[in-house]
C-alpha cells in the first residue's frame, strides 16, 4: 500500500462531498485525509484526498469518481513535484518549569505559539505530515490535552495550473 | 434471419444543447405545468407510474397532456421496470414518476436494476415542501441520498425556474455515454410556485463529457492482434445492443471469421442462427463458449464487462489470452481483467472503425497464416466441442413436462419479432438457451441485479413501447408471486401480454444448488408442499396455492393450465390466438430439471460441468 493525493475539482454543488464519500466507502477505499475549499474560480470547489491503496485499485477509483457528473478534474499530485500541507493546532500542557522547554521546540519546528494559560500554550504549526509528526513526537512528553488537523492540501510546483482547461469547460458551458 | 437495423435504434438524444435552435417565448405556468411540458418538449410519450401527496400537482397538468400516456401501475417497482422494459424495447429513455417516501423508496430495486444493465431511465419522484426537507415530515425519505449509489446521477429540484434545464439535463444523462438511471426528485413547493417555461433550455454539465470516438492508435493496435490471432472470439456484451451496433458486429464477424459469443445481456446481438455464434458464456454457458475464452489466444470484448457469471474465478480465466477490451466507460476497462489494448469509445464507432482497419491489415497483407484462413484449425476444435457438448435436456420419465421444453415450444411458436422477458432463475438461464434470438430487443432480462420480479412488468413496458410485437413473459412461479400485480394494469390498460409460469413449486435456482451444494437439503425452496385446507400432499405439482389461472382470471386475463406435453402445443397456439387480453398459462413442471453447463461459483471455468457428473474432454493432451 502506499499513499496518493488526488486534487479533485468539483463544481460546487450540494451533496457532492456526500457523493465523493459515498463512492469511496461502496468501492472499499478508506480515505487518508480528506480537506475541502473554494478556488479563485467561485463555482468550483477543490477536494484534496489522500489515500492509501495499490496502484490498480487507485486507478479504478480515479476512473470511478471521474464519473460523477459534478467532477469537473482529477489530477494525482506526486509528492516530489507538488507542495503539500497540513494545519495542526495543539494544546499542550505546561508549567512555568518547562514552557520555556516547549517554546524552544516550537522555534525549532518555526511553529507558533498562538495561545498561553498558566497551564498551557496552544502551538499552531503547518508542514508536510512527516514534519508534523516529528514535532508532536516531541512535544508528547509534556502532555497533549487536545489535538486538531486538517486535511492535506496540496499544490503542484511550477507556473502551470490544474484549473485553468476546467475553467475553459466551465465559461464555454456557461 | 431477421437481421434489422431497425431493432434496437441509438438512445434518443435529448433536444437540449442549446446550439442553433431558437428558444421559445417564455410562457408563465406553474412548476408541475413545466415538468410536463419539459417531458413532451424531450420526445418522452410514456410514463408509468402511480400518484401520490407530494407528486400530486403534477398529476394535475398530466390529465391535459395531449403527448403523454400515463400508465397507472399497481405497485410503484412495477413503474420502474415498466419503465425499464419500455427502454429496452424501444431504446427510448424510460419514464416513471413516483411520490416522495414510500413511492420514491419502492423505486429503488428497479433503479439498481436498470443501473446495473445500463438501461436509460428518468424516474420523477415528488418530494415535501422545501421548507419540510429534513425534518422527518409526512412520506419524506431523502431519495437523492439512497439512490445515490444506484443511479448515474440524480437531481433535488427545490425551484419551479430549474425544472425544464434539469428533465434536460437528466434524459441527456441518461441516454448518453453509458446508459442509466437517473433521478428528479422535486419538491412539491416547486410543483406548486409560478415560474416562466422556455425551451430548450441552457444545459450546463461541464464535468460529464462521455468519449465516444475510438483513439484511431488503439484500433490499430486491435486490428493487429486479430490479424495474428490464432484462436480469437468476439466476446459481445449489451453495449453492442445500446449502440445499435448489430450491423457492423455482423460485419466485423464475417470479416475475420472468428467466432463469437454473447453474454445474457448481449444476446440478440448475433444471431443465434449463425453458425459463428458460439452461444452464451459464462456460469451457465455453452461448453464450447466457456472453453473457446479458456483456450483463446485473443479476447476481443466488444460493450461487455468480465461480469464475475462469465469469468469464474479470475485468476484462471482466459489464461492464455491477449484481451482487446472496449467500452464506452473507461472505469469498465481494466476493473476484473487487464487490457492489453484498451479502447474508450461507443461500440458502433469502435466496431466500425474496427472493420475498417482489420480489411487494411488483409490489403496489407498483414494477416497471419491463421487470421488469413478464416482460422480452420480453431474451428475444427470449436466444432468439436460444439457437437459433442450441444444444449440439451432429458425428458422427464414420468411423462410431465420439461421445463425447457416448454420454453423451447414457446419460441418455436412465436409469431416472427416477438419480445421475450424473463424473470431470473433456471426459466431465465433455460429461456436464454432454447429460444432462437435473431435479431436485437427481442431479449429483455434483469443481467445484473438478478431482480426476481422483473419479467411481468418489464413485459408489460415492452408491449407498450412495442404494441405490434407478441411479448412473452417467461416466468417462474416464484417470481411471479413477487410482481404479477401488474396483470392488473396490463388488463385494465388494454396491453395485452402473455406470462408463461414455468410453475415447479419451487425456487428452482436456489433449490438446485441446494442439491447441488447442500446435500439436497431444501431448506425454504419449497413454495408449495401442498396440504392446504385439508388436501393431500402434492409436492412435486407444481404451486397450486394461489391458484395462478384463478389469479389469473381475477385479474382480468386470460388464464389456462397446463400439465400434460401432449397439450403443450395447443396452449401455446392458444395463447398466441389471444390479442384482446393478457394471457397467463401456468404450465406445471417437472420439479428436478436443472439448469446445464454450469460452473460451480466460484471456480475456475476450466471446471465446466457438461451435465451432473460430466466434465468435458477439452482434449488438453493434444497442444
Amino acid at each position: 500500500m502506499s499513499k496518493h493525493t488526488l486534487s479533485v475539482l468539483v463544481e460546487d454543488t450540494p451533496g457532492i462531498l456526500a457523493r465523493i464519500a459515498s463512492l469511496f466507502s461502496r468501492r472499499g477505499f478508506n480515505i487518508d485525509s480528506l480537506a475541502v475549499g473554494v478556488t479563485e474560480h467561485p463555482d468550483i470547489s477543490r477536494i484534496t484526498i489522500v489515500v492509501n491503496v495499490e496502484d490498480l485499485p487507485l486507478e479504478q477509483v480515479t476512473k470511478q469518481l471521474n464519473k460523477l457528473v459534478n467532477v469537473l478534474k482529477i489530477v494525482e499530485l506526486e509528492p516530489a513535484s507538488a507542495v503539500q500541507r497540513e494545519l495542526v493546532l495543539v494544546k499542550v500542557r505546561a508549567d512555568n518549569e518547562t514552557r520555556s522547554q516547549i517554546v524552544e521546540i516550537v522555534q525549532l519546528f518555526r511553529a507558533k505559539t498562538v495561545d498561553v494559560s498558566p497551564e498551557a500554550v496552544t502551538i499552531e504549526a503547518t508542514g508536510s505530515s512527516d514534519k508534523l509528526d516529528a514535532m508532536l513526537k516531541m512535544l508528547e512528553p509534556y502532555g497533549i490535552k487536545e489535538l486538531v488537523q486538517s486535511g492535506t492540501i496540496a499544490v503542484g510546483r511550477g507556473a502551470r495550473s490544474i484549473t485553468d482547461r476546467s475553467l475553459r469547460a466551465l465559461d464555454r458551458s456557461a | 434471419m431477421t437481421e434489422q437495423a431497425t431493432g434496437a435504434p441509438k438512445p434518443q438524444q435529448p433536444r437540449a444543447r442549446t446550439g442553433g435552435q431558437q428558444q421559445s417565448a417564455p410562457v408563465e405556468m406553474t412548476g408541475a405545468q413545466s415538468l410536463i411540458r419539459a417531458l413532451e418538449e424531450v420526445g418522452a410519450d410514456t410514463v408509468f407510474g402511480l400518484p401520490g401527496g407530494a407528486i400530486l400537482p403534477a398529476y394535475d397538468p398530466m390529465m391535459d397532456s395531449s403527448g403523454l400516456r400515463h400508465i397507472l401501475v399497481r405497485h410503484e417497482q412495477g413503474a420502474g421496470h415498466a419503465a425499464t422494459g419500455y427502454a429496452q424495447a424501444t431504446g427510448k429513455v424510460g419514464v416513471c414518476m413516483a411520490t416522495s417516501g414510500p413511492g420514491a423508496t419502492n423505486l429503488v430495486t428497479p433503479l439498481a436494476d436498470a443501473h446495473m444493465d445500463s438501461v436509460p431511465l428518468v424516474a420523477i419522484t415528488g418530494q415535501v415542501a422545501s421548507g419540510s426537507i429534513g425534518t422527518d415530515a409526512f412520506q419524506e425519505a431523502d431519495i437523492c441520498g439512497i439512490s445515490m449509489p444506484v443511479t448515474k446521477h440524480n437531481f433535488l429540484v427545490t425551484d419551479a425556474d430549474e425544472i425544464p434545464r434539469t428533465v434536460a439535463e437528466a434524459f441527456h444523462i441518461a441516454s448518453t455515454g453509458r446508459p442509466g438511471p437517473v433521478v428528479v426528485d422535486i419538491s412539491k413547493d416547486a410543483l406548486q410556485e409560478r415560474t416562466t417555461f422556455t425551451w430548450p433550455p441552457v444545459t450546463d454539465l461541464p464535468g460529464y463529457r462521455p468519449v465516444t470516438k475510438p483513439h484511431s492508435k488503439q484500433i490499430r493496435e486491435a486490428a493487429k492482434l486479430i490479424a495474428q490471432a490464432r484462436r480469437p472470439v468476439l466476446y459481445v456484451g449489451g453495449g453492442v445492443l445500446k449502440s445499435g451496433a448489430t450491423g457492423e458486429l455482423k460485419v466485423l464477424a464475417e470479416l475475420t471469421r472468428a467466432p463469437v459469443t454473447t453474454t445474457l445481456m448481449g444476446i440478440g446481438a448475433f444471431p443465434d442462427s449463425h453458425p459463428q455464434h458460439l452461444g452464451m458464456p459464462g456460469m451457465h454457458g455453452t461448453v464450447a463458449a466457456v472453453t473457446a475464452l479458456q483456450k483463446a489466444d485473443l479476447i476481443v470484448a466488444l460493450g461487455a464487462r468480465f461480469d464475475d457469471r462469465v469469468t469464474g474465478r479470475l485468476d484462471s480465466f482466459a489464461p492464455l489470452a491477449k484481451v482487446v477490451h472496449a467500452d464506452i466507460d473507461p472505469a469498465e476497462i481494466g476493473k476484473n481483467r487487464a487490457a492489453d489494448v484498451p479502447i474508450v469509445g461507443d461500440a458502433r464507432e469502435v466496431i466500425a472503425d474496427l472493420v475498417v482497419a482489420v480489411q487494411a491489415e488483409a490489403d496489407g497483407e498483414g494477416l497471419g497464416e491463421a487470421a488469413g484462413a478464416g482460422f480452420p484449425d480453431w474451428w475444427q476444435q470449436l466444432d468439436r466441442w460444439r457437437e459433442t457438448y450441444p444444449l440439451g435436456y432429458d425428458l422427464p420419465e414420468d411423462g410431465s413436462l420439461a421445463p425447457q421444453q416448454v420454453i423451447q415450444r414457446i419460441g418455436e411458436l412465436a409469431p416472427e419479432g416477438t419480445l421475450f422477458a424473463a424473470g431470473v432463475g433456471q426459466h431465465q438461464m433455460w429461456a436464454a438457451h432454447f429460444i432462437q434470438y435473431d435479431r436485437p430487443a427481442s431479449w429483455l432480462n434483469s443481467g445484473g441485479l438478478g431482480t426476481m420480479g422483473y419479467a411481468v412488468p418489464a413485459a408489460l413496458g415492452a408491449k407498450v413501447g412495442q404494441p405490434d410485437r407478441t411479448v412473452w413473459a417467461i416466468d417462474g412461479d416464484g417470481c411471479f408471486q413477487m410482481t404479477n400485480q401488474e396483470l392488473v394494469t396490463a388488463a385494465l390498460n388494454g396491453v395485452p401480454l402473455k406470462v408463461a409460469v414455468i410453475n415447479n413449486g419451487a425456487l428452482g435456482m436456489v433449490r438446485q444448488w441446494q442439491t447441488l451444494f447442500y446435500d439436497q437439503r431444501y431448506s425454504n425452496t419449497q413454495l408449495y408442499e401442498g396440504g392446504s385446507g385439508g388436501e393431500a400432499p402434492q409436492q412435486g405439482r407444481g404451486t397450486r396455492c394461489p391458484d395462478f389461472v384463478k389469479l389469473a382470471e381475477a385479474m382480468g386475463c386470460v388464464g389456462i393450465r397446463c400439465e400434460d406435453p401432449d397439450q403443450l402445443d395447443a396452449v401455446i397456439e392458444k395463447a398466441n390466438a389471444i390479442n384482446d387480453r393478457p394471457v397467463v398459462i401456468d404450465f406445471i413442471v417437472h420439479e428436478d430439471a436443472m439448469v446445464w453447463p454450469m460452473v460451480a461459483a466460484g471456480t475456475s471455468n476450466d471446471e465446466v460441468m457438461a451435465a451432473r457428473g460430466v466434465r468435458p474432454d477439452f482434449g488438453d493432451d493434444e497442444e
